[in-house]
């Protein structure tokens, strides 16, 4: 029962399982050249889904108006790649950045003050409304039709953006890393400790003196942030950007990402990107029409037998304690 | 000058008033006891000094100072602790990170994001020292959930302690213990630091005449009577109202 991930008692050492993800990626760059834009996918998708995990796993904040801050890096890395003359990616990265994290400030501000349902929806009616300011200023967003021609320039002004895609993976690679590297201190730290003190019981951490409300509004901006640095990252790699990365889809997409993967540990973050886009790539591919069909299917066996998703199996063998 | 005072407290939910000018004093270093039959309105009491439910009118001091209209978390990082009723812990969590997690509020930690938690090792030392005190060295590394109802009740104390409270509010602290862990719940109190002036809502009679040096009686919202435990069992209106209850 000592296996307890984060808090006081737990060993933030980094296991030798840890590495596995990385040299998983590694091994995918030289063994897989020719899915590379898919690989580079996943690896925004797992930024994603880690920065969800964040204030769902951790804090215990359910949302489904994620995507407002994937969208609005997205958006952001385009508009100025398209519009402007900044195509400096690191530069359209820390745009991205600041103007998620600022939104998410702005909102969390707001909608944090409420709980369950209504804080549901909120976050939802968010993401619907930054939906329709894309759909409707096309001239700063393309509308519907999307926005193409965004300019990325070489990454440090070394590495250009290749037609295989390479540059991007290891581009995506780097950024992922340090995105993870952040959220295991993160994690670890008291703040973590204190985040899933929230989660299990807001009314105990209030009779410690803890300001809860604040507490949430920090994690929640820091969610944010990274959410944008991954949208970014997608308007970069493909450099278009499109209407589906914002309302309700894409939030539901991640969600559905780290519910198979496994909610409140780090590596379900990974693993279920990995699952969903290759099996969303390999169904999209046999069956067109239907391959929502066996997303939905893999997830309700996922819901109905490993709780804990697809990692909350492994616990089985490893004696229940929460290895990854 | 008192650890604890309200003065003309009031609360009515419409026409229902559940508390009633309540005038109450809480010396420091007090073992004082808050009794009275059921819907006596010593939950709303509670809630309202710490700040869980908003006061209709009067006054609430903390060691002096006002904090009627304080939230919560404030009022318990100026020294007001306390435990409740219904076992209120980190359910999935050892015991020792139970504990911790409330010393690193007090040491103003709990916000640091970047070193692991497990490396301070002053909050965990404390931690350990505190389960120690109440019995439960052995325990820091079970879950609560895991563990005894008695011993769950005694994690709760030890949360509260963490705090280092200059007033402490023990909510039935007994409330589900089997008779024969209850025992240990007592002795534990009876250890309490003596500068700390701590309020027992409480049912157990037997645990309320051991432990209070003082009892006040809450009947209907209203202060019937306040005195040292002889004068309460003697009391012809107390045994009315509320002893006569239980000794027929």
């Amino acid at each position: 029962m000592s296996g307890h991930f984060s808090g006081y008692s737990a060993d933030p050492r980094i296991r030798w399982t840890e590495w596995l993800p990385w040299l998983a990626a590694l091994a995918f760059f030289f063994l897989l050249p020719g899915y590379l834009s898919l690989g580079a996918r996943i690896l925004i998708f797992i930024l994603f889904a880690l920065s969800l995990d964040l204030i769902l796993g951790y804090a215990g904040i359910v949302t489904l108006g994620h995507s407002a801050f994937f969208g609005l890096g997205a958006y952001t890395a385009g508009a100025l790649g398209a519009h402007t003359g900044l195509t400096d990616p690191f530069a359209q990265l820390a745009a991205a950045a600041a103007l998620s994290a600022l939104l998410g400030l702005a909102t969390g501000a707001v909608i944090l003050r409420t709980r369950a349902l209504t804080l549901l929806m909120l976050t939802l009616a968010i993401t619907a409304i930054l939906l329709e300011i894309a759909n409707k200023w096309t001239r700063m967003t393309g509308g519907a039709d999307g926005l193409s021609g965004v300019k990325v320039g070489e990454i440090l002004g070394l590495f250009r953006f290749d037609l295989y895609g390479k540059t991007a993976f290891l581009y995506c690679l780097v950024l992922l890393f340090i995105g993870w590297w952040v959220v295991r201190r993160i994690v670890y730290s008291p703040y973590g400790a204190m985040l899933t003190g929230i989660r299990e019981n807001a009314a105990r951490m209030h009779a410690i003196g803890a300001p809860v409300y604040w507490r949430l509004v920090l994690i929640y901006t820091i969610s944010a942030t990274m959410a944008g640095v991954a949208g970014a990252l997608l308007t970069q790699v493909n450099q278009f950007v499109g209407l589906n990365v914002l309302g309700l889809e894409p939030s539901g997409d991640i969600l559905v990402m780290l519910i198979l993967g496994g909610v409140g540990r780090l590596y379900g973050a990974f693993i279920g990107p990995v699952v969903y886009l290759v099996a969303q790539d390999y169904l999209a591919k046999q069956y067109p029409e239907y391959w929502y069909l066996g997303i939905g299917a893999l997830l309700i066996v996922v819901v109905l037998f490993a709780r804990g998703g697809i990692l909350g199996i492994l616990d089985v063998f490893t004696g229940n304690k929460k290895a990854l | 000058m008192y650890s604890l005072e309200t003065r003309k407290l009031c609360k009515s939910f419409g026409a229902l008033t559940v508390a009633d000018n309540i005038d109450f004093r809480l010396e420091p270093g007090a073992r004082h006891a808050l009794i009275g039959p059921n819907g006596a309105g010593k939950t709303t009491f509670v809630n309202m000094l710490m700040g869980a439910l908003a006061p209709s009118s009067g006054e609430i001091l903390l060691g002096g100072e006002e904090i009627t209209h304080i939230g919560q978390s404030s009022r318990v990082r100026r020294g007001l602790g306390r435990t409740f009723q219904v076992t209120t812990l980190f359910r999935s969590l050892p015991a020792l990170d139970n504990v911790a997690l409330g010393i690193a509020e007090r040491q103003r930690v709990a916000t640091r994001l970047w070193r692991p938690a497990s490396s301070y090792r002053e909050i965990i030392d404390e931690a350990r020292s505190l389960l120690a005190g109440l019995g439960l060295a052995d325990d820091a590394a079970t879950r609560v959930a895991d563990l005894p109802y008695g011993k769950q009740r005694l994690v709760e104390i030890a949360i509260a302690l963490g705090l280092k409270p200059k007033v402490l509010l023990l909510d039935e602290p007994a409330a589900g213990v089997p008779s024969h862990e209850s025992e240990i719940i007592l002795s534990n109190l009876a250890k309490l630091p003596p500068d700390i002036a701590i309020l027992i809502i409480e049912h157990d009679m037997d645990l309320v005449f051991r432990f209070a040096q003082r009892i006040t009686v809450l009947v209907q919202g209203v202060v019937l009577v306040e005195g040292p435990p002889e004068e309460i069992a003697r009391d012809e209106r107390v045994h009315q109202v509320y002893l006569g209850e239980q000794h027929g």
